[in-house]
């Protein structure tokens, strides 16, 4: 049985990550309302504006639905602004900015500066052979990870990849590049047939 | 980990730039001349403000020369907003894209909504590090910005007017034409390259696809939730808001409710909602009342 995998489409890059997850075999559905989630076995948290989707998870009932999932373990991965809503801790963000805090980590919204700051680079991801090639468009950077989160890539000294129980994050954008290495391996993280 | 050095930065590629245009899909980019209506816009759930003197219905207004705001202006707004800060550029005008560019904003916008400063040529794109949105308002036209490097699109509409018409027939022009060119064979993918006078590996490309290779959002006369809507199940990717919000009766909540209607663009339901009770938007103007279509600028 292919998973069936929500992806949170209030707002962002979430058309370029079902892409991903169908390359990988996945089913995805666009999750915009409570209803969307049903079925859905796990999450994907996009890029875009997190404070524009922190609103949006508010005014569409969707905030409360997702946080009681996550709390149930429903695997969740997040990109960019999906990082910043799975954190823990949000520095810079808007003071009525909210996040699931399912991952222990604190992250500062844009931590990399303007889209003038904005870079590619290839980033040596732990158990990949090969480089994977990270793309971070005004990108949060993590400032600290508790003791629980496992460190998967780093980006001069600084964490961009991590994992902690069933939430994956990244600063970086993955759907972007064409290579759903990353989206494999968070689904291969799970065993959906017993789940769903 | 290793603690070997990390692989060099690359800034200003096209990957860094377009993807950026891929992060504020479904949102909706608002006009402001204020830090304050920047602070409204983002409250609202703005995906990012364009940063302008006038708002093209007092342009229209006024008249005269329209110019590149005072960079005291911008920074004054991306000193009160966390999102995304775009400015708007004149046609042809690379020193102030230059001038934007050193301020930092996050994306220009070569607008026809300002005084053309070339009426010939359109600004080189490839010579910036910041990333370019430029109008269309047919395939030939998107496809030309995009030739110089524009990473995103929008339809042009007819800026300031309150009226969505121009906007329809532009992303239907372009729209329709993809659909077209999907169905055309080899031979005739020629005829359509000098019929769109766009470089032929590009009309090749969407023949292929069925879209363009970068982002396309709608600009140019939306005044109410269900313009966004519209706008959206046309097939736009995003909306640009310009005098629509500013010159309504309640701009805050007319704001929030566009953006709701622009990430749920397909539910009626939540439409009806959304549009109740919002006061009166911009009054408008008919096309047959206006004098100049800023449309038109642009080549």
């Amino acid at each position: 049985m292919r998973p069936l995998i929500g992806v949170l489409a209030l707002q962002g890059a979430f058309a370029a990550h079902e892409t991903a997850l169908a390359e990988v075999g996945a089913q995805t559905r666009q999750v915009r309302t409570p209803a969307d989630l049903s079925g859905v076995q796990a999450m994907v948290l996009p890029g875009g504006e997190s404070s524009v989707m922190s609103k949006l998870l508010e005014s569409s009932g969707l905030f409360g639905e997702i946080q009681s999932r996550l709390a149930d373990g429903m695997p969740a991965f997040g990109t960019c602004a999906g990082m910043i809503l799975l954190a823990s801790e949000v520095l810079d963000g808007r003071t009525d900015q909210r996040s699931f805090g399912a991952i222990d980590i604190a992250v500062r919204r844009n931590g990399y500066g303007r889209q003038i700051d904005s870079f590619e680079t290839d980033l040596a991801v732990e158990g990949e052979t090969s480089t994977f090639h990270g793309v971070f468009i005004r990108a949060p950077k993590v400032e600290s990870v508790g003791p629980s989160v496992q460190v998967l890539a780093t980006h001069d000294g600084v964490p961009v990849l991590a994992r902690q129980g069933n939430v994956m994050v990244a600063s970086f954008h993955p759907e972007l590049t064409g290579d759903a290495r990353l989206h494999r391996l968070f689904l291969q993280q799970h065993d959906f047939q017993h789940e769903g | 980990m290793s603690e070997q050095s990390s692989a060099p930065r690359a800034i200003g590629t096209y990957t860094v730039n377009r993807g950026l245009a891929e992060m504020l899909k479904g949102g909706v980019i608002m006009d402001v001349v204020t830090p304050e209506q920047a602070k409204i816009a983002e409250d609202a759930g703005a995906c990012a403000v364009m940063a302008l003197e006038r708002v093209p219905a007092d342009i229209r207004r006024d008249g005269g020369v329209s110019r590149m705001s005072d960079p005291s202006m911008i920074e004054g707004i991306q000193a009160a907003v966390k999102i995304p800060v775009m400015a708007k550029a004149r046609i042809g005008h690379f020193v102030e894209a230059q001038i934007l560019q050193a301020l930092g904003v996050d994306y220009i916008d070569e607008s026809e909504v300002l005084t053309p400063a070339d009426e010939t040529h359109h600004i080189d794109k490839f010579k910036f590090t910041v990333p370019f949105v430029c109008g269309a308002t047919n395939l030939g036209e998107a496809l030309r910005r995009i030739s110089e490097g524009a990473c995103m699109i929008r339809s042009k509409g007819e800026a300031g007017t309150g009226n969505i018409v121009e906007a329809v027939r532009h992303l239907r022009n372009i729209l329709g034409d993809i659909r077209k060119l999907t169905q055309a064979d080899s031979a005739e993918l020629f005829q359509w390259a000098k019929v769109l006078q766009a470089p032929l590996p590009l009309v090749q490309e969407i023949a292929e696809t069925g879209k363009l290779p970068v982002p396309l959002f709608c600009a140019g006369g939306i005044a109410t939730p269900a313009d966004a809507a519209l706008a959206m199940q046309l097939g736009a990717e995003a909306v640009f808001v310009g005098s629509g919000i500013f010159k309504s009766d309640d701009p805050a909540p007319r704001a929030k409710a566009i953006v709701e209607a622009t990430t749920h663009f397909e539910d009626a339901h939540i439409l009806a909602k959304v549009s109740r009770g919002l006061g009166a938007p911009m009054t408008g103007i008919g096309m047959d009342e206006i004098n100049q279509r800023y449309a038109e600028r642009g080549w």
